[in-house]
């Protein structure tokens, strides 16, 4: 097993090295120029040159074909790529442009925003997703069964900015009981532990910090969680419907072991597998959704950010980001595939 | 004596799309302490579901069971509360099923599964399970026991798992064990290993037995009572000896003579039963077997026949023309080759 992680985390360095290039080759595909989108429109030529001359813009973006031409080796690597890559090699994501301040500490404020809220949703997902589906499929076309059919199809169709906006107005305009933006009321500390508020305010005692940050972060939680839930519910109902076929849970019952025991333990391990698998999928996701709750709920997190930096072509911040969720969403892969080997003892990596 | 079991008029009905299959068409027998009852007949004739109905494990719906009575070890277990069948289920009436490749849940330790029942029904805490469990898997012959409890199903072979299943099923010693054809995904050596098992643990435990199977020949050396089994209803039943000598229906009759005999003589050619049982969802008004019947009259075609006493005591048969049957007459009236 340590042999089988220890090579799936080598084949991250690769797909990571995939990832850079294609962040890299998209970006510059969009029209804009991040020194324009500085400046203004009016600024004057000899400024533009002087940042893009700062900032490495002026190099091509992978390899120079003129410097190789004139036969200047050095001076055909030298692109913008190339520079990007060996600040990496050293950990430096490189400085914000608009900003001029380093990427990673931004990213190291934001991320936990971002983690609280991902991880906050995906509790939801799999507190609602799971148990709705095991008891829809255990009461197959029942009333039950057809209302978590709409209820998930409506979930996986609704947009998030639609319901985020819909949520919005109700429980902050007309309700009043919601704030509609940002973690924390002004005034309300929260002594920072791990920067994730619930989670910081609880280990500090805080429960009138815990009360104003849960307040805060309801209703980007549950808009960000209604595609996962939908997704997780549908996959957990048919997964289970199949294993419930199986004669393991004839036998299981015919034990006389109780309908929650032979659901719980006998069909839901089994039942598992492609649940998790999904589970994997939506925590990328659930980051990549984060981008536009966070711009609807004004969340100071990474996702609001990132909209903001591609607004404003500030390309480090985009590669910075862009570069984090692919790890995350490498790692949690890995995760998953681990936990085959865990739930199935039919499965092994050795 | 009181019987260990007493079914009467069993039937079992699932709704479907297509219109209610009538699996099990109310059937009625009595069980001993002790017996051993061999259920015969083939694919779809309603074995399987009626020994399911028995312990309730019909989903509900589609499944409905109706009874006048399933009378087991002084109650009635149509009546009992969903708690209160559990108590039934694995304790006084356990099942083997037909496929030990999937009877077993493949994500849980062989000893495990053994503990389970032992820690719902008698009690007891893992260790003693374990330890109980460990006894059970050496009763049924599976050697290294003790390394055997923590491997999972597929570490086991066809017949280990056959075993494992029977160990699991005489865990909480039951009154009453259903084999529901438990050799038939066996291959033949694994399969005579499994009789002799079951037929030792039954002299052993003193339980009863109910083996459902499509082999007459298997039940022929272990049952002293054998059900045979068509569309739903038991169309004769007997002792070993009444259904092999005294043979009185004509399935029966094409059943056995489907059997090859190593004491026939060379070339003898074996019967064959023409057709198909009949639709479960639109039962002709007679006879299920009408259709497919050698000695056919008008009269089978209009009323269905009932068990009646047929020659010995504890021998019936469901044929209006039972006394006119007899094997000679089917191999003619097949076709005289036979």
């Amino acid at each position: 097993m340590a042999k089988y992680i220890l090579r799936r985390l080598i084949s991250v360095i690769p797909t990571l090295i995939g990832v850079t290039l294609v962040i890299f080759l998209f970006q510059r595909l969009i029209p804009g120029d991040p020194a324009v989108a500085m400046l203004g429109e009016h600024a004057t030529e000899e400024n533009v040159a002087r940042i893009r001359e700062q900032f490495g813009l002026n190099r091509p973006a992978f390899l120079d074909r003129d410097a190789l031409v004139e036969g200047d080796l050095p001076g055909f690597f030298d692109s913008q790529y190339v520079r990007y890559f060996s600040r990496l090699l050293r950990f430096d994501l490189g400085d914000s442009i608009h900003r001029r301040i380093p990427v990673a500490q931004t990213l190291k404020e934001r991320f936990p925003a971002t983690l609280e809220l991902a991880l906050l949703s995906m509790f939801i997902a799999l507190l609602v997703g799971i148990p709705i589906g095991i008891a829809s499929a255990s009461r197959r076309n029942s009333w039950l069964d057809g209302t978590t059919m709409i209820g998930s199809l409506l979930g996986v169709s609704i947009p998030i900015f639609w319901l985020g906006i819909m949520e919005i107005m109700l429980f902050s305009v007309f309700l009043k009981w919601l704030p509609s933006g940002s973690r924390l009321s002004p005034g309300v500390s929260i002594t920072p532990v791990t920067n994730l508020l619930l989670l910081d305010s609880l280990l500090t005692g805080n429960f009138a910090g815990f009360w104003d940050a849960l307040k805060h972060i309801i209703m980007p939680a549950v808009a960000l969680a209604t595609i996962p839930t939908a997704i997780i519910t549908r996959m957990t109902r048919s997964s289970m419907l199949d294993v419930l076929q199986e004669d393991y849970i004839r036998t299981a019952s015919a034990k006389g072991l109780s309908e929650r025991v032979v659901l719980y333990r006998h069909a839901l391990k089994n039942a598992f597998l492609p649940v998790i698998t999904i589970i994997g999928i939506q925590a990328g996701s659930l980051l990549a959704g984060a981008v536009l709750t966070e711009t609807i709920f004004s969340w100071p997190g990474i996702g609001k950010w990132v909209y903001d930096s591609i607004l404003g072509r500030d390309y480090p911040i985009v590669q910075g980001v862009t570069l984090l969720i692919a790890i995350i969403f490498l790692l949690v892969n890995l995760l998953v595939d681990i936990s085959y080997a865990l739930l199935d003892p039919r499965i092994s990596y050795d | 004596m009181e019987p260990l079991m007493r079914i009467s008029d069993l039937k079992t009905r699932f709704h479907t799309q297509d219109g209610i299959v009538h699996a099990v068409n109310g059937i009625s027998y009595d069980m001993h302490v002790g017996e051993v009852l061999g259920v015969v007949g083939e694919s779809g004739c309603g074995k399987s579901v009626h020994a399911l109905s028995i312990l309730r494990l019909i989903p509900i719906p589609p499944g409905e069971i109706e009874a006048q009575e399933v009378w087991f070890a002084g109650r009635d277990l149509l009546k009992l509360n969903d708690s209160e069948i559990r108590q039934v289920r694995g304790r006084e009436i356990a099942m083997v099923f037909q496929d030990p490749m999937s009877s077993l849940n493949p994500v849980y330790t062989v000893g495990f599964q053994i503990s389970e029942a032992l820690m719902l029904h008698k009690g007891m805490n893992k260790k003693q399970a374990r330890e109980r469990a460990l006894e059970l898997l050496n009763l049924v012959g599976i050697p290294e026991a003790r390394k055997r409890l923590d491997n999972y199903p597929h570490q086991f072979s066809g017949g280990m798992r056959q075993r494992a299943m029977i160990a699991m099923a005489l865990s909480c010693e039951p009154k009453l064990l259903i084999a529901d054809e438990p050799t038939t995904a066996l291959d033949v050596t694994i399969q005579a290993q499994i009789i002799e098992l079951v037929i030792r643990l039954q002299e052993e435990l003193g339980m009863a037995v109910m083996w459902i199977t499509h082999d007459l020949g298997i039940v022929a050396e272990m049952a002293k009572n054998i059900n045979v089994m068509y569309a739903g209803f038991i169309i004769e039943r007997g002792s070993v000896h009444d259904i092999y000598h005294q043979t009185r229906h004509p399935y029966t009759l094409g059943l056995l003579g489907s059997l090859p005999s190593i004491d026939e003589a060379p070339g003898t050619k074996l019967i064959s039963i023409p057709g198909l049982p009949p639709d479960l969802i639109g039962l002709p008004q007679g006879c299920p077997f009408f259709a497919r019947c050698a000695f056919r009259a008008e009269r089978c075609r209009l009323e269905r026949p009932v068990l009646e006493e047929a020659g010995s005591p504890g021998h019936t048969v469901a044929c209006w023309r039972w006394q006119e049957i007899d094997a000679e007459k089917l191999r003619k009236a097949v076709g005289g080759a036979l």
